[in-house]
């Protein structure tokens, strides 16, 4: 089952990647390759099995809502690349309009 | 020297901390150069840490586990205010607030840390090959893969560089590593070290575990570096061990199964001769050998290549130029910020993965992908408690081949996959398992085993390595 383009476009774009053309054509051709193996699965009946998503033995591992010490905001901005001390820096959402 | 025969060598007053650590740091000096293993070392820090741990030890203040013992630490496992770049672009520069429990309880244990070791970006891939920064040989043969994705750490203790390292284990990147570079590694029971300050790719598949020369210094280290923690809410209340309790005693009437499914050819001919020949070693040693049927193994690699690029798709969504890491220049919007900050900092099989992941967890084909993989990820599960009512761990063949050359498979994704067939199991079913060598090829690379336990048997499989290395000493064979 080959994937087509508009698709790996379309992906890419839901996962904030920006390729180009040539990336796009070869990222179709491997991603279709894995996918055609993965297939296989379809095999297996699995009607009355339940999806196991965590293999620790562990359910709702919580703690009492109390406050503790966390990170220090400065040490939390210390590897933003554009910030003023408060806040992260970033562009707007919108594209300017022009001046 | 083992970390073990270090440790000795210290409290006997035969050599220090210092002189270990200076003997590290020549052999990384003349070696590293052309095997690559190492992204940085710190050698200041160790040396400064190596003379206080001395000064303590000649004090007669009380000594702890690791006292004085280099050991190298995989890149993707955050150490305080030190580069940890996960071997990409994305994170050259970032320097974490916080050290990783792992690195806090190694501290606490007096272990020196002598620096960070090369791994594919962001711990995808099997050959080390996909890091951003640098190129990782096979310390048998520089024309080969050292394996991945904790190529460095596997390679630098096969070097003696260190005695020790520790490495990180999603589908088998500690596993197979130690395999192709003839040392031991090991994957811990899921729940079992602490994931905090691991830099995320698959967050119910990633373990962190140790590289050693022999079984019994995996179960130093594991013991080090296991135990519940509060800020892992994966991370089991039962996690901490006294392995080394079991090592120095033999186990009774041991079953081990072995693997019919990796019998089935598919597997280069002197493996399967080496995995045969240790079963008869074992069988020696008065194991009982029986066949034992693991049914959906074929079905692994495709239920791991769904699962862990799912998880990896939201796991490496905070990548996005803004909070740290690489941010580009380019953007006039926020969407572009994502976009090209991510497509910069990125290489090719984390974007491939990253893809993989939104495709099978987007609407239409949740169903069909990602749901019906958990599922087969319970049945793979299954195999395993139903085996392991008949045997107390399973063997086989830690991979089909021994190391593939450079270059070889980086051009087939798919060809890449298969080489983990055997090893993604362990990590869907959440059980330990540990690679040992047991032989060379006609080219003279190392062959792994690879045994299986139940989850929590870590101690009786580090207990049954070592029972092998007992007996054999294909862990003591050194490159030339």
């Amino acid at each position: 089952m080959d994937l087509d383009i508009e698709t790996v476009k379309k992906v890419a774009q839901l996962a904030k990647l920006k390729i180009s053309d040539t990336e796009a054509e070869q990222f179709r051709v491997q991603l279709t390759a894995v996918l055609d193996h993965i297939n296989h699965l379809e095999r297996l009946d699995t009607e009355s099995v339940e999806p196991l998503a965590n293999v620790g033995d562990l359910t709702n591992a919580l703690r009492s809502d109390s406050v503790t010490p966390s990170l220090a905001r400065e040490a939390a901005l210390q590897n933003a690349p554009k910030q003023d001390g408060d806040h992260l820096l970033v562009p707007p959402v919108f594209a300017s309009e022009q001046k | 020297m083992t970390a073990t025969e270090m440790l000795a060598a210290m409290e006997a007053g035969t050599t220090t901390s210092e002189t270990l650590v200076r003997g590290c740091l020549e052999r990384i000096e003349k070696l590293d150069s052309d095997i690559g293993a190492f992204l940085s070392v710190r050698e200041d820090a160790a040396l400064s840490a190596a003379r206080e741990i001395d000064q303590r030890r000649s004090d007669g203040k009380p000594i702890v586990a690791l006292a004085g013992v280099p050991i190298a630490i995989k890149d993707l496992i955050c150490i305080q205010d030190e580069i940890t770049s996960c071997g990409s672009k994305m994170l050259a520069n970032y320097r974490p607030p916080f050290n990783a429990t792992v690195i806090e309880k190694l501290i606490a244990a007096d272990a020196v840390l002598i620096g960070r070791t090369n791994m594919d970006e962001f711990a995808m891939g099997s050959s080390t090959e996909n890091s951003a920064l640098k190129l990782t040989r096979n310390p048998w043969d520089v024309s080969k893969a050292p394996g991945g994705s904790s190529g460095g750490s596997a390679a630098c203790v096969a070097a003696d560089m260190v005695p020790i390292s520790l490495g990180t284990d999603t589908g088998g990147s500690i596993r197979q590593p130690a395999s192709f570079c003839g040392i031991s590694g090991l994957k811990p029971t899921y729940g079992r070290v602490s994931r905090f300050g691991l830099v995320a790719f698959a967050s119910s598949l990633d373990q962190i575990g140790p590289f050693a020369k022999t079984a019994e210094d995996l179960s130093l280290v594991l013991d080090v570096i296991a135990g519940h923690d509060a800020r892992d809410s994966t991370s089991s209340p039962q996690a901490g061990i006294k392995s080394k309790d079991l090592l120095g005693k033999s186990p009774q009437g041991l079953r081990i199964g072995r693997i019919k499914e990796c019998l089935d050819g598919g597997v280069q001919s002197a493996v399967s001769q080496a995995i045969e020949s240790a079963c008869q070693e074992f069988a020696k040693q008065g194991a009982e050998i029986v066949d034992v049927s693991l049914p959906h193994l074929e079905y692994g690699v495709s239920t791991y290549y769904v699962v862990a690029t799912c998880e990896a798709s939201g796991n490496l969504a905070r990548y996005d130029g803004a909070h740290f890491g690489h941010r580009s220049n380019d953007a006039t919007t926020l969407a572009e910020l994502y976009e090209t900050s991510r497509s910069e900092g990125f290489g090719a099989e984390v974007k491939r993965r990253i893809m993989l992941g939104t495709y099978a967890l987007s609407a239409g084909y949740y169903d069909a992908y990602y749901n019906k993989a958990l599922k087969v990820r319970r049945l793979i599960r299954d195999d395993y408690r139903n085996a392991f009512q008949k045997v107390d761990c399973l063997i086989g063949p830690t991979s089909p081949t021994t190391a593939f050359a450079l270059g070889e498979r980086t051009s087939d994704p798919l060809a890449m996959y298969l080489s983990d067939v055997y090893t993604v199991l362990a990590n869907l079913a959440g059980i330990p398992a540990i690679s040992i060598p047991c032989g060379f090829d006609e080219n003279n690379l190392p062959i792994g085993l690879q045994l299986q336990g139940p989850a929590y048997a870590d101690a009786e499989l580090l207990q049954t390595a070592a029972l092998y290395q007992g007996v054999t000493d294909w862990h003591v064979r050194r490159p030339a």
